[in-house]
């Protein structure tokens, strides 16, 4: 027999758990939803109503045929950015995180006391800044005004930081060298390749970051056709009728389903980061500031 | 990989073995080499640039030195207050919210039902992956009455229309949802870790004396918490003075009812892109620089979290 209160106090938990799990899902299972209707549906029909695979794939030949098909050129670049930035950023952090943490040298924590800083910094502030930086040397426009700064990527260092001092018995950095060993050959034979778990770590992080980051390429790549996908929503917003009526006849093709599934393909590769790699991910946030 | 940290003070020797004598500048010089490229990384795109905003917020467009008479004009700009004003009532409503939510709900997910907390947890944490525009986007049609799933709720709350929802008086809320729906899965997440790192026996204690779940979570577990919300606190405040995506989208969605420099980044983006006026832009983003600096420097020195603060 279980007593009442205790009754009462299960079912104000489900009631508060299950309200925050439709907040939280509910946005998400819309946008899913929304490409498959037509906007006349959006409006009237039930809002977690299936429409049917024919309208999915109106609005898909719809945002194909869009600006002869920009969104692609968009998620392209978005592409591009991204991984160029996550080679950049693993071939500069994973060696600095491991001199961070196994090599001695002056400076070393002023180095390392400076990464925190600006890992913890938040990196909007920086976006104006570096346009100005990349304007006084004529480099905006150029897709290294994009490439380079998300190249600069503390927090990678610091996961690689933490990585090597836990996880790396220094007893064995002393054997290799033992064995004739050069610095260099430590690194890459030994700890290396028992850091693969790491570099997927900063890998994911780094890609998701550059990948989401609108701010930036906003500032530094004026062109319609160099922008990522995360500015071509922007741009797309202010030249599509779905929340702009006054922009309409640009192209009436394009509606609300279209930029729904427009969202959807702009997210889909990190979503799909998110579902594979989800443990992985969790770790790397607790290891971001974890001590003990 | 907390796990593995644990694992390394317990195998730790007393004291570290010496490398070898004259081992010492070769390794030294190894050390520079590892470091190098992300020295240089680090030189180009986050010191110069701050360095270079500095130079440009003490100086007037013909490059003479005018001291801190660009921050006193930035002042007097009519769009100054109101954009910082903007900001700090977003950021009093956001604050607040997401650290009663994510203590609440971690402590509610916090030991139970096993199954059902992970697959919550995960729920909470998805709409991180819509981070940026794809958010503000998502959010747009959610508040559009004309399309909204809870278009009724909209209506009860007398709404009919987007412009309704997004007047001037409520887009501190409503941006503070945006911020809240992608941003404290990931915090609920490190809260129900810091809650793991708990040792059991405290709470057994705590239960055997009698204390209700209630009185645990407020006598034992927010206490032992504090560092890790006080961590929360301030990224949060930080990332959230730099607010620029969300007002910046919404604001092309409104035909111009949202004005075009709601927040200070959005101003000092103003200054530059519209007014070509770089020195002011620069006098905006260092008052955003120091704000974004003295927080991430407060949690390094302050917090205990980090090992080279200490």
């Amino acid at each position: 027999m279980i007593a009442p209160s205790r009754v009462m106090a299960r079912v104000a938990w489900l009631i508060v758990i299950a309200a925050f799990f439709i907040f939280f899902a509910l946005p998400v299972i819309w946008l899913l939803l929304a490409p498959t209707k037509t906007d006349a549906q959006l409006v009237t029909g039930g809002p977690l109503a299936f429409g049917s695979w024919h309208d999915l794939r109106l609005a898909w030949d719809h945002v194909a045929a869009f600006d002869s098909g920009i969104i692609f050129t968009w998620l392209g670049n978005s592409a591009v950015y991204s991984f160029s930035a996550l080679a950049i950023t693993l071939v500069t952090a994973i060696p600095a995180g491991y001199g961070l943490a196994l090599t001695e040298f002056i400076g070393r924590k002023t180095l390392l006391t400076i990464t925190l800083i600006v890992m913890l910094m938040p990196s909007a502030a920086l976006v104006l800044p570096l346009f100005l930086e990349m304007n006084a040397v004529h480099e905006v426009g150029s897709v290294w005004s994009v490439i380079l700064p998300f190249s600069l990527f503390p927090f990678g260092v610091y996961l690689a930081y933490i990585y090597f001092t836990s996880s790396i018995p220094k007893d064995l950095l002393a054997a290799a060298r033992l064995d004739g060993c050069s610095e260099a050959g430590v690194f890459w034979h030994v700890a290396l390749p028992l850091a693969r778990p790491v570099v997927a770590l900063v890998g994911f992080f780094s890609f998701v970051g550059n990948w989401n980051n609108f701010f930036l390429p906003l500032v530094m790549l004026p062109s319609d056709q160099a922008a990522p996908i995360q500015v071509g929503l922007n741009n797309l917003l202010a030249s599509t009728p779905a929340f702009n009526p006054v922009a309409g006849g640009a192209d009436l093709n394009f509606n609300r389903p279209e930029l729904a599934l427009t969202t959807l393909l702009a997210i889909a590769p990190i979503l799909v980061v998110f579902l594979f790699s989800q443990r992985a991910l969790v770790s790397g946030m607790l290891a971001g500031a974890t001590k003990e | 990989m907390a796990l593995s940290l644990k694992v390394r003070r317990a195998g730790a020797p007393a004291t570290p073995a010496r490398p070898p004598a004259g081992d010492g500048p070769r390794r030294g010089r190894a050390g520079y080499a590892f470091v190098s490229a992300y020295f240089a990384l680090l030189l180009l795109f986050g010191v110069a640039p701050t360095l270079y905003a500095v130079w440009l917020a003490i100086t007037n467009s013909n490059g003479q030195l005018v001291g801190l008479g660009n921050f006193a004009q930035v002042l007097g700009d009519y769009r100054f207050f109101p954009a910082f004003a903007n900001v700090a009532l977003y950021l009093v409503i956001w604050l607040v919210v997401l650290v009663v939510a994510v203590i609440v709900l971690a402590l509610m997910l916090h030991g139970r039902l096993r199954r059902a907390s992970s697959v919550s947890r995960f729920v909470f944490y998805l709409p991180g992956a819509l981070a940026g525009a794809a958010s503000a986007l998502v959010w747009m049609f959610m508040l559009d009455p004309s399309v909204s799933p809870v278009a009724w709720l909209l209506h009860g709350l007398g709404y009919s229309t987007f412009a309704d929802v997004i007047a001037p008086q409520r887009l501190p809320a409503v941006f503070a949802i945006m911020a809240f729906w992608t941003g404290a899965g990931g915090w609920i997440v490190v809260m129900y870790g810091a809650l793991n790192n708990i040792p059991d026996e405290l709470l057994e204690a705590a239960r055997i004396d009698g204390a209700s779940a209630l009185r645990t979570a407020w006598h034992v577990q927010i206490p032992l918490l504090r560092k890790w919300i006080a961590y929360m606190l301030i990224l949060a405040f930080a990332t959230g003075t730099q607010l620029f995506v969300e007002p910046q989208l919404v604001g092309a969605a409104s035909l111009g009812e949202v004005s075009d420099s709601w927040s200070p980044n959005q101003l000092a983006y103003q200054y530059a892109f519209h007014a070509n006026n770089f020195n002011d832009a620069s006098a905006v983003s260092i008052y955003l620089l120091i704000l974004g600096l003295a927080a991430a420097a407060l949690v390094v020195f302050r917090s205990g979290l980090f090992e080279a603060g200490q």
